[in-house]
């Protein structure tokens, strides 16, 4: 039961890093990027092949994919995203969707859809102690660094300059402007960054799940779920609500494990009933 | 009344119309079949996309709910093929009752979001409950008859299904002309009015809603009975896409170009089909971004415009009411 509860936060933490990068990205942008499981695909597929044939190890891959494909996005965000972005934010996310659509047949193309196996890096091999249980080490350090990632980002957003533009345009893109912010400069990288985020999901997925060409377009829908959860536009609200609905789903999927797929689509129609815009969002969100 | 009004437009009518009628002689009819149901398809999204402003990704619930709705009543009753196909479309607006009551809530992207989610939901209950759709076989051997008569060949069961899509087309386009959609259309341009004016705006957008479902799971059940087998393909959020992809690259708003934007996909995906190349997310991922990029109205709206510009030193020849309902897409850009 213990255990549960933990296999479905080291669950969250994914779902937590996905949302998140999604929320930044749509904060700035109000862009809902469809291509961000292709991004977390693309980092997992870009891992392997470094270590395949390269030998390139697990830990320089989780720095070097994330900033590859991090400039990958902000090539993106220049040539075409900011093009669509005076139009309905539905262009971008058609836009996003045949992006990627292109991304996951062209991985399909060279390595066709079964699962490539990625070993876990040799230091954290092991399991741990955890008092009541023993757990496999990389599932520990998956969420740690999950927690310390998205720990991180509320810092930055909180307590530094940067972030207090990022949230001002975030929430009044228009007066953060007047104040005399350049809130332009911020975009591309922050679109970059969200790209990277889930590069970084990516990398860390590659040890543990399945390395094949479908594995973030579904994860992506149910990561939607989790961010009209969580609330829209609240950056906050999605990282806690990726946690949560991960704690849920794994107790569900123990308890009933029939409804383990679709219980999150249950709990986003409940959350809809109840505050349509999500436990954190604002209301004018709607 | 409906019959004047159609005659007011012959031209194009009778084009189409008989484009219809004559699609299985030149082209495979089991694609024949399925260029008519995704036409059907894409008009019933482009009556939300278009004509409410509201961009479904989930409409596969719809289209593939009444597939696996209308396979089973074939399989398990031996009633007629008409009573399946219009009982898979009344289970698709069933469905659409539930999730078009939560989604309405929300607007613009997050209603894309919401749908989205909801028909993945659709798709892992059909992909779990095997017993009835089958799981990842699908529901195999659907029969297709009419008291006795056998309409397995494709060339005579693209003839027998041909008549529900044209009233299904018949009933998109009446909704488009009727009051009922004039207020779907300035809910779409401006909502707060549509809202001060007195009209309940999410019943509205509810009955849209529902109406949109019940077309597509009439192509739905047309499809599924056409081919004898419904797969959980039909309810995969790539078929959601594709069926938008349809009404934007034959423009949207336009009711009409979305038979040209499924007529091109479908085209194209046996194309490739045949030529054995399998990754066609490429290719039709490729053409869904040159068309957001570079051709936002679409084949159809493209066309309108450059007929508009030609017609435009003799205006009497074109004198529609300035309030008709398909406009091109750049109205659609304007509003949030």
């Amino acid at each position: 039961m213990l255990q549960q509860a933990f296999n479905g936060l080291v669950g969250g933490a994914f779902y937590a890093l996905l949302a998140l990068g999604l929320a930044v990205i749509f904060g700035m942008l109000g862009v809902v990027n469809f291509a961000h499981g292709a991004f977390y695909m693309l980092g997992a597929f870009g891992s392997y092949v470094l270590l395949d044939s390269y030998g390139v190890n697990f830990w320089l891959a989780l720095i070097a994919v994330p900033l590859a494909l991090g400039a990958v996005g902000v090539a993106l965000e220049r040539l075409f995203i900011r093009r669509l972005a005076p139009l309905d934010p539905l262009y971008n996310f058609l836009f996003t969707f045949g992006l990627a659509l292109i991304l996951q047949d062209l991985v399909k193309r060279e390595y066709g859809v079964q699962s490539q196996p990625y070993p876990r890096p040799s230091a954290l091999g092991g399991s741990v102690d955890l008092g009541l249980f023993t757990y496999p080490a990389y599932q520990v350090f998956v969420l740690a660094v999950s927690v310390v990632v998205c720990g991180g980002v509320w810092l930055v957003l909180a307590r530094t300059r940067v972030g207090m533009i990022v949230r001002a345009a975030t929430e009044r893109p228009e007066l953060t402007r007047a104040l005399g912010v350049d809130v332009a400069r911020w975009v591309t990288p922050v679109f970059g960054f969200g790209v990277a985020l889930a590069a970084f999901a990516g990398v860390l997925a590659a040890p543990m799940r399945a390395v094949n060409p479908l594995m973030g377009s579904d994860l992506i829908i149910t990561v939607f779920a989790v961010v009209v959860i969580g609330g829209l536009g609240s950056v906050f609200g999605s990282v806690a609500a990726g946690f949560a609905v991960g704690l849920v789903s794994a107790l569900g999927n123990y308890y009933v494990p029939s409804l383990s797929q679709t219980l999150v689509f249950i709990l986003m129609a409940a959350v809809l009933l109840w505050r349509p815009a999500g436990l954190f969002g604002r209301e004018e969100a709607l | 009344m409906i019959l004047s009004r159609l005659a007011g437009r012959p031209a194009p009518l009778a084009v189409g119309l008989a484009a219809a009628l004559v699609l299985p002689w030149f082209v495979y009819p089991p694609v024949a079949l399925d260029i008519a149901c995704w036409a059907l398809f894409a008009a019933a999204v482009d009556l939300l996309l278009g004509f409410t402003g509201l961009l479904s990704f989930g409409h596969a619930a719809f289209w593939g709910g009444a597939a696996y709705g209308s396979g089973l009543i074939a399989v398990h009753s031996g009633l007629p093929f008409p009573v399946a196909i219009l009982g898979g479309a009344a289970l698709a607006a069933a469905l659409a009752v539930p999730i078009g009551y939560l989604s309405v809530r929300l607007r613009g992207i997050y209603f894309a979001m919401v749908t989205l989610a909801f028909a993945q939901m659709v798709y892992f209950v059909a992909n779990q409950w095997r017993d009835v759709t089958g799981g990842e076989n699908g529901l195999q051997g659907i029969p297709r008859e009419l008291f006795g008569l056998d309409l397995s060949d494709p060339f005579f069961f693209y003839y027998a299904g041909l008549p529900f899509v044209l009233a299904g087309f018949l009933v998109a386009w009446r909704i488009v002309r009727s009051p009922f959609g004039r207020v779907l259309v300035s809910i779409r341009d401006n909502p707060a009015r549509a809202r001060a004016l007195g009209y309940s705006v999410e019943r509205y957008k509810l009955l849209a809603f529902v109406l949109s479902a019940a077309l597509s799971g009439l192509a739905g059940g047309l499809f599924a009975l056409g081919h004898g087998f419904a797969s959980l393909q039909e309810v995969y959020w790539t078929t959601s896409g594709q069926a938008v992809m349809m009404v934007v690259l034959g423009g949207i708003g336009t009711l009409w170009g979305g038979a040209v934007g499924a007529a091109l996909v479908v085209e194209l995906n046996d194309y490739l089909a045949t030529a054995g190349f399998q990754e066609t997310g490429i290719i039709t991922g490729a053409i869904f971004i040159v068309v957001v990029l570079l051709f936002r109205r679409g084949v159809w709206g493209t066309a309108r415009a450059l007929l508009a510009r030609r017609g435009a030193p003799r205006p009497e020849q074109r004198e529609p009411a300035p309030s008709e309902a398909g406009r091109s897409a750049e109205t659609v850009q304007a509003e949030g």
